[in-house]
């Protein structure tokens, strides 16, 4: 009985370093290199230090969440074309009532109108997933990028069509990066983001359960359609937050969630979610460090997310094991 | 008691288990035999409210099944299917640890963990209860479910099939642990069986089904007869008396 007899304590064990992990980059990005003006660079980058702890969080939990729920290690509300549904609905916003209207709006009530149109589509994949017969992972998986397809063209097709004019309102208004968040919706986010999170409390223990398939989680006493019908919500309003933030990153939600998976290599969400979060918040904020140090915002941490994730995708779809 | 009245199942214009009227004795084993397609498998399936019924009602202990909310059936009734897939990585003890879950809600006492021993004991899944499920085999992850849903510890175990992929050796334990778990734990057993000498020997009653409907039921020397069997098989078997049980022998 040496010091490997202790394997229960393993995934509390990478969780602490990962919150140290965490702490040290957050550190980093907010007091490297400062010069001087205290007043204005931290308030500053600690706007931008929320936003990449926020999406992080947002990213890990709803994509673990979601992968949970559907039973599979592949698909992730991304791919599933959450994220472009949320594009397309700000888009149609701005072409049909045009940017003078979107602009006098408080962004917060738009915000909560997008919030309630993810929440219907997530009713509606619950419906599709659920309802009926068993559908295929393949077949889900198809329709979930045929979707994705679909909202993306559309944004972009109406984004061509627009006023060249409103076309550069909407990537100002809407495409927020991590270099100028808005304080209004980073507040907003962060309040939902924590409504979220309190409710999702709730259904931690029924989500271990999920793990086992729907048939054996209803035997086990959890209400199924209600918990995964809760659950697709919730993901919905965490994509949203996300995507408010920063824009559509199709792969993140993958890397992110099937490294937490590997790294603490247990099913109890308790552990599990927190992990999500914080390699979420790790990489992105790592990621702009990067970023402004080492590229001298040269470089677009997105296209190497999407590229990394993409071969993670693929290797995932070509291996045989069962996802 | 488990009570079904005028349960049936339609996928479109096929009905799959038409209009079966049904009461499970209470305590002992039973088994539900039949041909592929006969509906067997549906009919536990929509017994123990994991699938919904086109029409009809069941009632188990008096609680009708779509009504009564999940958790509270979930301590009287406990259904094991023909396949688990998982998505994660779980080991035996783990997942014998889920059948607590209706009773602690994932924060199992010290009550609950000898629960899980005694389900880890009685399946002697001993050696393996540190292993994870994907580095065992078919029959060894077999019963480290069985252990889950006995270590549930309902007055009803219902399971779909569970001598699947069981050598002969451990196809006999399996069934004698279920006698066990009928005799002296005092849980009344269902289970769908494809095998029926094993059904013969260690069942109180069978229910043979056909077409979507209950054929025949009643005591195994009732049941194992051949023209009993004819009529649910299509298939000439003849019974031999073999130390006491009915064996049929259908292999020429």
């Amino acid at each position: 009985m040496s010091a490997s007899s202790v394997p229960l304590a393993r995934p509390e064990r990478t969780l602490f370093v990962l919150g140290c992990v965490a702490t040290a980059c957050a550190l980093v990005f907010l007091l490297v290199d400062v010069g001087g003006q205290w007043d204005f660079v931290l308030p500053f980058r600690g706007r931008k230090l929320a936003t990449a702890l926020l999406v992080g969080y947002a990213i890990g939990v709803s994509t673990v969440l979601f992968q949970t729920v559907t039973g599979n290690r592949v698909l992730t509300p991304a791919i599933m074309g959450f994220d472009y549904l949320y594009v397309l609905i700000q888009t149609c916003l701005l072409f049909f009532l045009g940017s003078g209207t979107v602009a006098r709006m408080d962004p917060r009530l738009l915000f909560g109108v997008e919030v309630v149109v993810m929440v219907a589509f997530s009713g509606l994949l619950h419906w599709g997933l659920f309802g009926g017969a068993r559908r295929s992972l393949h077949l889900l998986l198809l329709t979930g990028v045929v979707l994705g397809v679909l909202f993306r063209s559309l944004a972009q097709f109406l984004q061509r069509v627009i006023d060249p004019n409103e076309f550069i309102f909407l990537q100002d208004r809407f495409f927020a990066s991590f270099n100028n968040p808005d304080a209004h919706l980073l507040l907003v986010a962060a309040a939902v983001t924590l409504g979220v999170s309190l409710v999702g409390l709730r259904v931690l223990g029924a989500c271990d359960v999920l793990v086992l398939g729907r048939e054996a989680a209803i035997n086990l006493g959890v209400d199924h359609r209600r918990t995964a019908g809760l659950i697709l919500v919730l993901v919905a309003i965490l994509v949203s937050v996300s995507t408010a933030l920063v824009g559509p990153v199709t792969f993140f939600g993958l890397l992110v969630s099937n490294l937490a998976h590997m790294l603490m290599r247990t099913y109890r969400h308790v552990l599990l979610l927190p992990a999500a979060a914080l390699i979420g918040a790790v990489a992105l904020v790592a990621g702009q460090v990067a970023l402004e140090r080492l590229f001298a915002f040269d470089a677009s941490p997105r296209v190497i997310i999407e590229f990394v994730g993409g071969l993670v995708f693929i290797t995932m779809l070509m291996r045989k094991t069962p996802v | 008691m488990i009570e079904a009245k005028n349960v049936t199942k339609r996928y479109g214009q096929t009905v799959v288990v038409d209009d079966v009227t049904l009461q499970l004795p209470v305590g002992g084993i039973t088994s539900i035999i039949g041909p592929n397609g006969a509906g067997k498998s549906t009919l536990l399936s929509m017994m123990s409210r994991v699938l919904p019924m086109s029409s009809g009602t069941v009632r188990v202990d008096g609680l009708d099944v779509t009504t009564t909310p999940g958790d509270v059936l979930a301590r009287r009734l406990a259904i094991l299917r023909q396949d688990n897939p998982l998505t994660a990585r779980l080991t035996v003890r783990e997942l014998v640890t889920f059948g607590r879950y209706p009773h602690s809600k994932g924060r199992p006492t010290v009550k609950d963990r000898e629960h899980v021993e005694q389900a880890i004991r009685h399946m002697g899944l001993d050696a393996l209860a540190e292993r994870f499920l994907d580095e065992l085999s078919g029959g060894q992850r077999q019963r480290a479910f069985v252990a889950m849903v006995l270590c549930q510890d309902t007055d009803y175990v219902l399971l779909d099939e569970p001598l699947n992929g069981l050598d002969l050796k451990h196809a006999v334990s399996m069934m004698k642990h279920l006698r066990h778990a009928a005799d002296a734990l005092q849980k009344s057993v269902v289970v769908v069986l494809h095998d029926i000498n094993f059904a013969s020997c260690y069942s109180n009653h069978l229910i043979a089904m056909r077409d979507g409907k209950v054929a025949f039921q009643g005591r195994p020397a009732d049941i194992m007869r051949p023209e009993v069997l004819r009529a649910v098989y299509e298939l000439d078997i003849s019974i031999q008396r073999i130390d006491g049980d009915f064996i049929a022998t259908h292999y020429r």
